[in-house]
């Protein structure tokens, strides 16, 4: 009897992540649904106009920023990020994996207020110098994000690594290939799900990346031309403008949050679609 | 001209340690960098001094007090829940279709960014439970973030408690929540730990969720329900509105260096348990 009690006590708890994330769900979209259905859905996501002084809710700009820096921050992060993963899994001596791969897991631990920071002292006015413009811009936003996603990119990637079978490697390597070919030919074909898994959840953490972004964005309302431009994203939008807004304006808000929680579900979708897809 | 397949290796080696060498650098400039221009700024006066001018000069004492007291009320409110979910996916059940979606659950919330959680605590702890800016809205915001991470570790963890253990505990008579408190949880000890540890760790670091839940009252939080500012709101406070660049790289400092003990700790027991499983 008592054990049963426990038993059912425990699923109760263990459904509590899930019932957190409905929770979630419901608050953002209950607050943001509203505003939608009132400037219509079209005028909230294909408008260019943001000024909630004059009810105008157009957050156009804020997409193509978002996905703007979103790409460039995954081309760099997952550029450096699989080659490391690479070096680390077959070409780095074992003793030296043991110290790296600790190492790289603190890049995660630092706090993105800080990795925005130093974009702000040493990469802004860098960017300013090399190639002209603010300084503060898609660029300077996609390089921090780039190098803030490379622990996950790294971790997953060389798990997917590690869990090709060792029997794949050595038949490779039995045929006479060099390391290269095997890890090129052989082993990076058998891992591809996992590290296209470890692009995607990347891609959403750049995505939902915000102090960061805000520091070094520029945050300007505008469509983003060039990559030397100032930008906002959508998570930047919230950031800025929850500390004041009331009505109407923090309903917007909070329905930029929806489109970004609607924008992590799909990524995260994929990237369980494609993992799942693999067993 | 046909490179050969040795010597294509010799050049791939090389670009590829230069990518992680790049990376390394990164790391070691970020934190040599905030080390060389905040180390002297941190004195005792500025770690247990009270700020003034709203941080232009002065201590940071309030925000070391907020963001220790923020950290431990989101570990004590996750842990629990975390371990118990821990517990029932290893030991009550089977893969299923309810681990599954719990799961899922799991994995899902560990996706969703941390300034969702900041819009969501705001809306539902500080507005609808009208909690206001407080200790207890932010601790509870940061306990929703950092639950996936406990219950993940410790799902580890738990499973790595060899089974003849639970047999022997069954064999001498005990039940099973006798067996799970007893025999169990003390040998996943560590490995839960080290979740918790770096739940803290998350929790010290954050901003986005921390800022519109326990709101930036520059005062010594005194109840629950105070308002409170932590060290990493402070930073981009002072960062963002330029206050002062000194106390900016000082309280980075501090910001990092604890980040760094508590990640520290975390991974040291984490190779004691591997090790000792080996």
């Amino acid at each position: 009897m008592r054990e049963k009690l426990i038993e059912k006590g425990l699923l109760l708890v263990a459904f509590s992540a899930v019932a957190m994330i409905f929770l979630i769900a419901y608050f953002i979209f209950r607050e943001g649904v509203p505003l939608v259905a009132k400037v219509g859905v079209w005028d909230f996501i294909a408008s260019t106009r943001w000024s909630p002084g004059k009810g105008q809710f157009g957050i156009l700009p804020m997409i193509v920023g978002s996905v703007e820096v979103t790409i460039l921050a995954v081309i760099i992060g997952a550029s450096l990020g699989l080659s490391c993963a690479m070096f680390l899994a077959e070409f780095a001596p074992r003793w030296s994996v043991r110290i790296l791969k600790p190492m790289i897991e603190l890049l995660a631990g630092i706090p993105s207020v800080v990795y925005g920071f130093i974009g702000v002292v040493v990469l802004v006015p860098w960017i300013r110098r090399a190639f002209g413009g603010p300084g503060f811009s898609v660029l300077a936003s996609a390089v921090i994000l780039g190098i803030m996603i490379l622990p996950t990119v790294i971790a997953i990637s060389l798990d997917a690594l590690h869990a090709v079978p060792p029997l794949y490697k050595e038949g490779s390597l039995a045929l006479g290939a060099t390391r290269w070919q095997t890890l090129y030919r052989v082993q990076l074909p058998a891992a591809r799900s996992g590290i296209i898994a470890a692009f995607i959840l990347g891609m959403g953490r750049a995505v939902g990346e915000t102090m960061a972004v805000i520091m070094v964005a520029g945050n300007a309302l505008t469509m983003p031309t060039s990559l030397l431009q100032p930008v906002r994203t959508l998570t930047s939008n919230i950031a800025l403008e929850m500390g004041y807004a009331s009505g109407d304006h923090q309903a917007a808000l909070f329905a930029t949050g929806m489109v970004l929680f609607v924008i992590i579900a799909i990524l995260n979708t994929a990237a369980l679609i494609v993992t799942r897809r693999r067993t | 001209m046909v490179v050969r397949p040795l010597v294509w290796q010799r050049i791939v080696w090389v670009g590829l340690a230069a990518m992680t060498l790049f990376t390394l650098v990164v790391l070691f400039f970020i934190i040599g960098f905030i080390t060389s221009k905040g180390a002297h700024v941190i004195t005792p006066e500025f770690l247990f001094g009270m700020p003034e001018r709203m941080g232009k000069e002065g201590g940071i004492l309030p925000t070391v007090i907020a963001t220790i007291y923020i950290s431990l009320l989101a570990i004590a409110i996750a842990t629990p829940i975390g371990v118990g979910s821990a517990v029932y996916l290893t030991e009550y059940t089977r893969e299923s279709a309810i681990t599954r979606v719990i799961r899922f659950g799991a994995d899902a919330l560990a996706g969703v960014p941390s300034i969702i959680f900041g819009l969501f605590g705001f809306i539902l702890f500080v507005i609808r439970l009208r909690m206001g800016w407080s200790l207890a809205a932010g601790g509870l915001t940061l306990a929703f973030m950092i639950l996936p991470t406990i219950i993940r570790t410790s799902e580890e963890a738990i499973r790595a408690v060899p089974y003849n253990l639970r047999e022997v505990s069954y064999s001498l008579g005990g039940a099973k929540s006798q067996t799970i408190a007893r025999v169990v949880l003390p040998n996943a000890l560590p490995g839960i730990l080290t979740g918790v540890i770096l739940g803290m760790g998350r929790s010290v670091a954050e901003t986005a969720a921390t800022i519109f839940t326990a709101g930036s009252s520059l005062l010594i939080p005194r109840s629950l329900f105070d308002p409170a500012r932590t060290m990493a709101v402070h930073f981009y406070i002072l960062a963002r509105e330029g206050l002062s660049m000194e106390r900016a790289y000082g309280t980075a400092l501090m910001l990092i260096v604890s980040i760094l003990l508590i990640n520290v700790v975390a991974y040291s027991l984490m190779f004691r348990l591997t090790k000792k499983m080996r």
